[in-house]
């Protein structure tokens, strides 16, 4: 899934203050699972809004809604009729739907209400990790199922480097060097020879380097 | 092996002299007498001088500028390169530069997270690795094309070395990993700093197992301790470092105006002891910031005088 943060409250409030009616608008989907924009978030974030603004003796009036998903034009389009009552929407999407927010609202403001961080996985409640970041030619065939790229600090297609020590990565002692899991797992499954194999210079074309990617199926276009 | 390249430490190597190099760290500033100065000081005590590039991630002036003024100065560079902050187009182009200054030798590294140095906030590029710029470096001199597939006009003629660090972890894989650089066309080494001879040898033994020593030159590195406290900085601080508690104790238990000479004892023996090690074909001093004692150094451990242009053209 797609693992966002919460943003600090002090900055939605800057970005959100000269307004007078904004819609907050969740997403039940990966920001649900990883509780930065789903439905309960929505309702936090509003009420210390309204709590914050109400102290201030301002006027804003915030309306909640939570989408089945922001990255879908069937579900945007439920705001179609209602999102002209708003001065602007504050999603909670990560930035795909507050992008695609944006896209199909042309005459709304639209801000951000996380921090969309990284493709991770729940290693335990409260705890997002990543695992991949997109690059577009999946190479986990060739290193035991953990991704270099998005798991070493310095994404060595034929790592470790020296700077690994007892497990852990040069940058910060609580994280695995992604080269040692890989090791480990290859002992694991008695194919440690694997290693000595020099995995080539990878063609960053079909990631970020290759500027914006898209996905076109003719078999399923309509 | 046979000699493949203009270099004066492929040369000495090929001859069967152990070979002597050392480092310099670039200023953080203009100035470039901070690193002819340097130079002057060790230049008939070593066979080549690395300079490092950027190292810990701190900017400084650049490897290749002051490759170049050592060159300027008759003295044999080795161009130390770090993939962190080119991709392959600044690499080719870099390696390029360092040949029209008939640059000889360079090191192929990763180069620390740029989160140690003055820019913490920065991108990293991490195009290729290591291991692939090892490559790179040999598809240009030896098909003379680029990355790209183009003929190159004039190739670099580059000895191409690596770092190998026999200390850091997984050990099993040290070896291993020294014999995919090899695979990949490493042509020497110079080793992270030795303190840890049982280790180091253990690992030496390992790669003279699998014939390693008779395919790469292997320089062992030293950098000899100004005090306890740079030992025990070393032995917890520095990523990948292995300082056995008896050399740390050694060091504190010399009263410290006595700890620098200590330090240059320590390094002395150590290479005394590896010179003994069947596969170690030279040796790598890194004395930080204390390049003056380098001279001590060599002449103690009888690797002085270097040899003359004409004893290795024999």
């Amino acid at each position: 899934m797609i693992v966002a943060s919460k943003k600090p409250i002090e900055e939605i409030i800057e970005m959100v203050k000269d307004f007078q009616k904004i819609l907050i608008a969740g997403c039940n989907e990966c920001v649900t699972v990883c509780e930065a924009g789903g439905k309960k978030e929505v309702g936090i974030l509003a009420s210390a809004l309204r709590m914050y603004f109400m102290n201030q003796g301002k006027k804003m009036d915030i309306d909640e809604v939570t989408l089945e998903r922001q990255c879908d034009h069937e579900y945007l389009e439920e705001l179609r009729n209602t999102v002209d009552q708003y001065d602007a929407v504050l999603s909670l999407a990560c930035g795909v739907g507050v992008q695609f927010m944006a896209e199909k609202y042309f005459q709304t403001p639209v801000y951000p209400g996380v921090n969309t961080c990284f493709m991770g996985v729940t290693e335990e409640r409260g705890v997002w990790t990543e695992r991949c970041q997109g690059c577009g030619e999946c190479i986990l065939g060739r290193t035991a199922g953990i991704c270099p790229i998005s798991r070493c600090a310095k994404r060595l297609l034929n790592g470790p480097c020296g700077g690994s020590t007892k497990g852990k990565c040069e940058i910060n002692k609580d994280l695995d060097c992604a080269w040692q899991l890989i090791i480990d797992r290859l002992k694991e499954l008695d194919r440690l020879d694997e290693y000595e194999q020099i995995i080539p210079i990878k063609d960053w074309s079909t990631e970020r380097a290759g500027g914006p990617r898209s996905v076109i199926r003719e078999d399923v276009r309509q | 092996m046979t000699v493949k390249t203009p270099s004066r430490l492929e040369k000495i190597l090929d001859s069967g002299q152990l070979a002597v190099t050392s480092e310099c760290g670039p200023p953080r500033g203009s100035d470039p007498e901070a690193i002819t100065k340097k130079a002057e000081m060790i230049r008939d005590y070593v066979d080549a001088i690395n300079i490092t590039d950027n190292q810990t991630s701190v900017t400084r002036l650049c490897s290749l500028a002051s490759c170049i003024h050592l060159k300027l100065m008759g003295i044999e560079p080795t161009l130390q390169m770090v993939v962190r902050d080119r991709n392959r187009i600044a690499l080719q182009s870099d390696i390029l530069g360092a040949a029209s200054f008939d640059i000889h030798n360079i090191l192929c590294l990763s180069g620390d997270h740029q989160q140690f140095g003055d820019c913490s906030q920065g991108q990293n590029v991490f195009d290729i690795d290591s291991m692939q710029l090892i490559q790179t470096v040999r598809w240009m001199r030896d098909e003379g094309k680029f990355l790209g597939g183009d003929d190159i006009h004039r190739p670099p003629k580059m000895f191409v070395g690596a770092a190998a660090n026999p200390f850091a972890d997984p050990f099993e894989i040290r070896v291993p990993r020294l014999a995919k650089k090899v695979a990949a066309g490493v042509e020497f080494i110079q080793t992270q700093c030795i303190y840890n001879l049982n280790k180091f040898e253990l690992w030496m033994e390992q790669a003279r197992d699998r014939g390693l020593h008779e395919k790469v030159y292997i320089l062992a590195g030293v950098t000899p301790f100004k005090s306890a406290g740079m030992a025990k900085y070393m032995k917890n601080r520095v990523p990948g470092m292995d300082v056995p508690d008896e050399v740390v104790k050694r060091m504190a238990g010399v009263p410290k105006e006595d700890q620098p000479q200590e330090g240059i004892n320590i390094c002395v023996e150590t290479i005394e002891r590896l010179k003994e090690c069947e596969g170690v074909s030279g040796f790598h001093i890194m004395a930080i910031e204390w390049e003056e004692k380098v001279p001590e150094i060599v002449e103690r451990s009888g690797l002085y005088p270097r040899p003359s242009e004409l004893a290795i053209d024999d």
